[in-house]
Order: structure tokens, then C-alpha cells, then sequence
């Protein structure tokens, strides 16, 4: 199988694995997450129901939102944060949290995700190559 | 010296030396990281910052921050003040919010007063505390600051967290990027105003429209054709939803906001990427979009951003005299200074007689505790007039309805929803 590769634009963080959880809904952690739990809880997101402790979360844009800043920091002091951001156009607040965080994220793709990887699928993000590199894919 | 994309200045180089203090040095690092990430080539000098801190969203991390932060003896160097917070401590026991959390809330007011913050403990800073000019450099957030100071003063400044705010203060400097920059102020998209809107729903049903369907931060409407010109308190409804349905940090208004003379200015030689109508049938169709459920109506909220001090008056001349419904709970959230200035001239006391609780220093959707307040209250719908705090209060699993002022003053008094 040839590696299937993913570029981001931007990004920060360190190198991590985890599985993909892809959202076709924009994020913001005040507005759709219970912070105690890392279940997503916004009725009518399409996400709801979905935890995204140690997920490679792909998000199309940024809600809001100037919670995020902390609540990065807080979910990560809890246990339940993600490995990784992936947006398509994120905005200040989530780099600024997910940097306090030491989360990675980034910006900028060059496919959709959906087109590329499936939930469930294992994969390495690279913040210093700005690669998303698929290892497994979901049963 | 480089660091990234960033050149520093020989006072910024002596920052990351540590020469200024461990945590001087550790907000600088902090900062360049952000920069790099947007590819600011420098740090700019800012005048004045902003912050949110509260035990709600910080947690017991953000609060061991502050702690580790003041033994390193940090200090912020410009002035900075505090947006709303989780707690008015007078309410703690009558919305039955934790004890502990509150112990935990006076400590982090405490530890942010040691490091030389203001507790202002206000959304509204930009019409009770600080007003930016054309042109200023500055670090807020909540975002409808942000959005309020970008496009109503013409002042600078990105959506700026509570950990990047108090960077900023403590180095005196952001990072150059985003909306510090000429090119991201330039208008992207035109929004041509048929709907003639004269509630604060109103503007904030426009904001739901037009920040849905353009989610992107670096998405920068300009409104033209407006009918009049609307007040400071309906730009900031107008303000504060298209930063929480968009993540928009900036907006222009064609003859109303200060780099907008002409919708060629507010362009400034960029072709918009699209046009956008708004009718009146369209705001309308917004009111009626909403799933009423049993139209229980024993929550309504004016809250999210504070409530100015004109609009206690225009409540309270709405409520003067009326009574909420038994069973309903009504409240609104507003700056200290202004509820203070209301009880002096007699808004809060009509407020108060018709059974509304008016909270100072918190805003509604941020209290400690919501999801079990609204289990124990039986709460299913929030009813308010903030197209905000419609949008921002999902998580807490709240059934959100939009309405007219008027309106949700009969829904308070009524108790159903019509």
C-alpha cells in the first residue's frame, strides 16, 4: 500500500497518533462540549454523542469562542483532551489554548479530510513535516 | 534575532533571555509560538488588554496556573482588566452554585489582583471602561470586544484568550497578525440590508444570517443600505452574534463605522466575494425557526453581552408596574457600575419589584454550575432577546429561543410562550 499522505498549511504541537474522528460542524469547546466528560453535547451537532478524549479531531472551521483559551488547558489538566486540532480555518483562540495546552493543531488542508480518511482510522500527525500520515486503517 | 517568521527587537531578545524575569520569559515564548503559527514577522506595542478568567472555564489547571504565575512574581505591565465571570457571590447559594468553586473563584480574583490586573469583571469593557481609538493596538477578548473594538472604534486587536490577553499585558506586546494588519481589515464580502431592524433581536437575527453562512474568521462583512443609524447597544448585539455564529473578529458598516466612509473604502480595492441579501422576510423567518417545545416559558435571559446602562432603563420601563409569572425566573446580567447607577436612579428597584434578578459581573451562559441549574429548575427553554446567548449556551443542552424585547417581556409575565 502506498502511504497516503495529508498536508496541512499550519501547525503547531508535538508528533502524535490517535484515530480519526472527522466533524462536517465547526467547533468551539464552549459552545458544544461538556467539559467534564468530553462528550460532545450541543443537541443537534453532528458530533453529538461523541467523545474526542485522545482523537485526531477534524474540524472545518472555529465557533465563537474565547473559552477556548483555558478550556484547553482544563481539559487537558482533566484527561479528556484531544491528541490533535485538525481545522480547515481555525481562528486565534484555539492556537493561543491549544498552545498553552501543548496540543497539536493545525490549519489549512489539502484535501477534505472525509475524502482521505475514515473515523476510526489510525494516523500520525506532524506538526514539524505539516503531515497527516494514515497508519491503519478502521476495521 | 529571528525566532520563526518573527524578528525581535533587542528588548524582545532580552525577554526570551529571561533578563526580564521567569515570567516574562515564559510569556514572550508563549506568544512567539501563536506568532509563528499565523506568521507574524514581529511583535506591535499594545496600549491596553482585556481578560477572561474564571474558575468555569479555567478549571483547577488554569487556576494552578495563576497560582504558579504569581509565585514567579508576575506582573502585567499595561493596564488590563477582567471580562465577566462565573459568580456574583451574593447569588451563589440562591442558584445553588458550589461552595467550593466559589472559594476557588475569590482565589483567582485574588491571584489576578496580585499581578497587578483590574477586576472589572465586564463584557460591555468598550461602553463602561475603555474606549479605544483609531488605530490602537490592543489584546481583548471576550470576541464581542473584539469585534466592537475592530469595527466600531477602528481600534486593532485578534480574539485574544485569557492566557494570550495576560501575556500581552505582562510583555506589552501581541504578535502582528490577523487583525493588526491593513490587508485582513479590508472588507471580503457585501451585505446589502433590505430588513429595516429596530429590536436588538433584531441585529442579532441579521448577525445569525450572515455569520451561519460564513463561518471564517478572516470573513469580514460590510453592511450597506441600513436605514438608520444604529445605536452603540445594537452594534453590539449585531457585533457580538457575528462573533459567535461567524468567529468573526471584524465587521463594516457603510457611513456608520469608521473606516467605512464608502463601500469602496471599506473594500479598500479588494473585490467582495460574494453579495449577500438580507430582507425583512429573512429576519422574520429566523423567529420562526424555532422548536417551542411545550412553549413553557420559565426561563427568560437578558444577558450576553451586559446589559448598558439604556437598556435597564428600557427594561425597566418595560416591567415597571408588571409582574413575571409565578414559576417563571427572569434575569439579567450586567456591569457592576451599571446596576449600581440603576438602583441610584431607581431602574433596579421597578426591575426588582416585578421579580427580575438583576446579577452583576457574570453573564448568564458562563455561571458555574448551569447544567444542574437548569436540571433542578425544570429549565427546558431559555428564552431571550441576545441572538449571543441563543447560540453560545448548547452545551448546557438548553432548547433556545430568540425573541423581540417586547416579547420576551410578555413571555416572562405570561410564563408561556405565544
Amino acid at each position: 500500500m502506498s502511504t497516503i499522505i495529508f498536508k496541512v498549511n499550519q501547525a503547531f504541537g508535538p508528533v502524535v497518533e490517535g484515530q480519526v474522528l472527522i466533524s462536517q460542524e465547526g467547533f468551539s469547546p464552549r459552545y458544544d462540549l461538556d467539559r467534564w466528560t468530553g462528550f460532545i453535547t450541543k443537541p443537534g451537532h453532528k458530533l453529538e454523542g461523541e467523545n474526542i478524549k485522545d482523537k485526531i479531531c477534524f474540524f472545518p472551521t472555529a465557533k465563537g469562542g474565547i473559552a477556548a483559551g483555558w478550556a484547553f488547558f482544563d481539559i487537558q489538566h482533566k484527561g479528556i483532551a484531544p491528541k490533535a486540532l485538525i481545522f480547515g480555518v481555525t481562528n486565534p483562540v484555539m492556537v493561543q489554548g491549544a498552545v498553552l495546552a501543548n496540543i497539536a493543531i493545525t490549519q489549512g488542508w489539502s484535501h477534505h479530510p472525509s475524502d482521505v480518511f475514515q473515523n476510526g482510522d489510525w494516523v500520525r500527525v506532524d506538526p514539524g513535516k505539516r503531515t497527516i500520515e494514515l497508519i491503519k486503517r478502521a476495521d | 534575532m529571528q525566532a520563526g517568521s518573527m524578528t525581535l527587537t533587542s528588548e524582545e531578545q532580552a525577554m526570551l533571555r529571561g533578563e526580564r524575569g521567569e515570567a516574562v520569559k515564559k510569556a514572550i515564548e508563549f506568544q512567539i509560538e501563536v506568532g509563528k503559527f499565523f506568521n507574524a514577522k514581529r511583535f506591535v506595542p499594545i496600549t491596553n488588554a482585556h481578560m477572561m478568567g474564571d474558575i468555569e472555564v479555567m478549571g483547577d489547571g488554569g487556576l494552578g496556573f495563576l497560582k504558579d504565575a504569581c509565585e514567579m512574581k508576575t506582573r502585567c505591565s499595561i493596564p488590563i482588566t477582567t471580562n465577566a465571570r462565573c459568580m456574583d457571590f451574593r447569588y451563589v447559594e440562591k442558584l445553588g452554585q458550589d461552595a467550593g468553586e466559589a472559594v476557588k473563584e475569590k482565589q483567582i480574583i485574588t491571584y489576578l489582583k496580585q499581578m497587578n490586573v483590574i477586576p472589572t469583571d465586564t463584557c460591555i469593557n468598550y461602553q463602561t471602561v475603555y474606549q479605544p481609538t483609531l488605530g490602537e493596538h490592543i489584546a481583548w477578548g471576550d470576541t464581542g470586544t473584539v469585534i466592537y473594538a475592530n469595527s466600531v472604534f477602528g481600534a486593532r486587536s485578534n480574539f485574544e484568550s485569557g492566557p494570550a490577553a495576560l501575556s500581552a499585558a505582562i510583555t506589552g506586546r501581541t504578535p502582528e497578525y490577523g487583525f493588526h494588519l491593513n490587508e485582513c481589515r479590508r472588507g471580503t464580502f457585501v451585505v446589502k440590508l433590505e430588513a429595516e431592524p429596530e429590536d436588538l433581536a433584531d441585529w442579532g437575527a441579521i448577525a445569525k444570517l450572515v455569520g451561519e453562512s460564513h463561518q471564517n474568521y478572516y470573513a469580514v462583512p460590510v453592511f450597506a443600505g441600513v436605514h438608520r443609524k444604529p445605536s452603540p447597544d445594537e452594534l453590539k448585539h449585531l457585533g457580538s452574534a457575528l462573533a459567535s455564529y461567524g468567529s468573526m473578529g471584524m465587521f463594516h458598516m457603510v457611513g456608520v463605522t469608521p473606516e467605512a466612509p464608502s463601500l469602496a473604502a471599506a473594500l479598500g480595492g479588494r473585490t467582495p466575494d460574494g453579495e449577500m441579501l438580507v430582507t425583512q422576510a429573512m429576519v422574520e423567518q429566523v423567529y420562526r425557526s424555532y422548536d417551542l417545545k411545550d412553549r413553557n416559558g420559565n426561563l427568560v435571559v437578558f444577558s450576553g453581552p451586559q446589559l448598558s446602562l439604556f437598556e435597564m432603563k428600557n427594561l425597566s420601563e418595560r416591567f415597571k408596574g408588571r409582574k413575571v409569572h409565578p414559576g417563571t425566573q427572569v434575569f439579567v446580567t450586567t456591569y457592576r457600575g451599571v446596576r449600581s447607577s440603576a438602583e441610584g436612579i431607581g431602574y433596579l428597584k421597578d426591575l426588582e419589584d416585578a421579580g427580575v434578578e438583576v446579577l452583576e459581573g457574570v453573564c448568564f451562559y458562563i455561571l458555574q454550575n448551569l447544567s444542574q441549574m437548569r436540571i433542578r429548575n425544570g429549565w427546558v427553554n431559555m428564552v431571550s432577546n441576545s441572538a449571543k446567548i441563543v447560540n453560545i449556551i448548547g452545551a448546557h443542552r438548553f432548547n433556545t429561543i430568540l425573541r423581540r424585547t417586547q416579547d420576551c417581556v410578555d413571555i416572562a409575565c405570561s410564563g408561556t410562550i405565544a
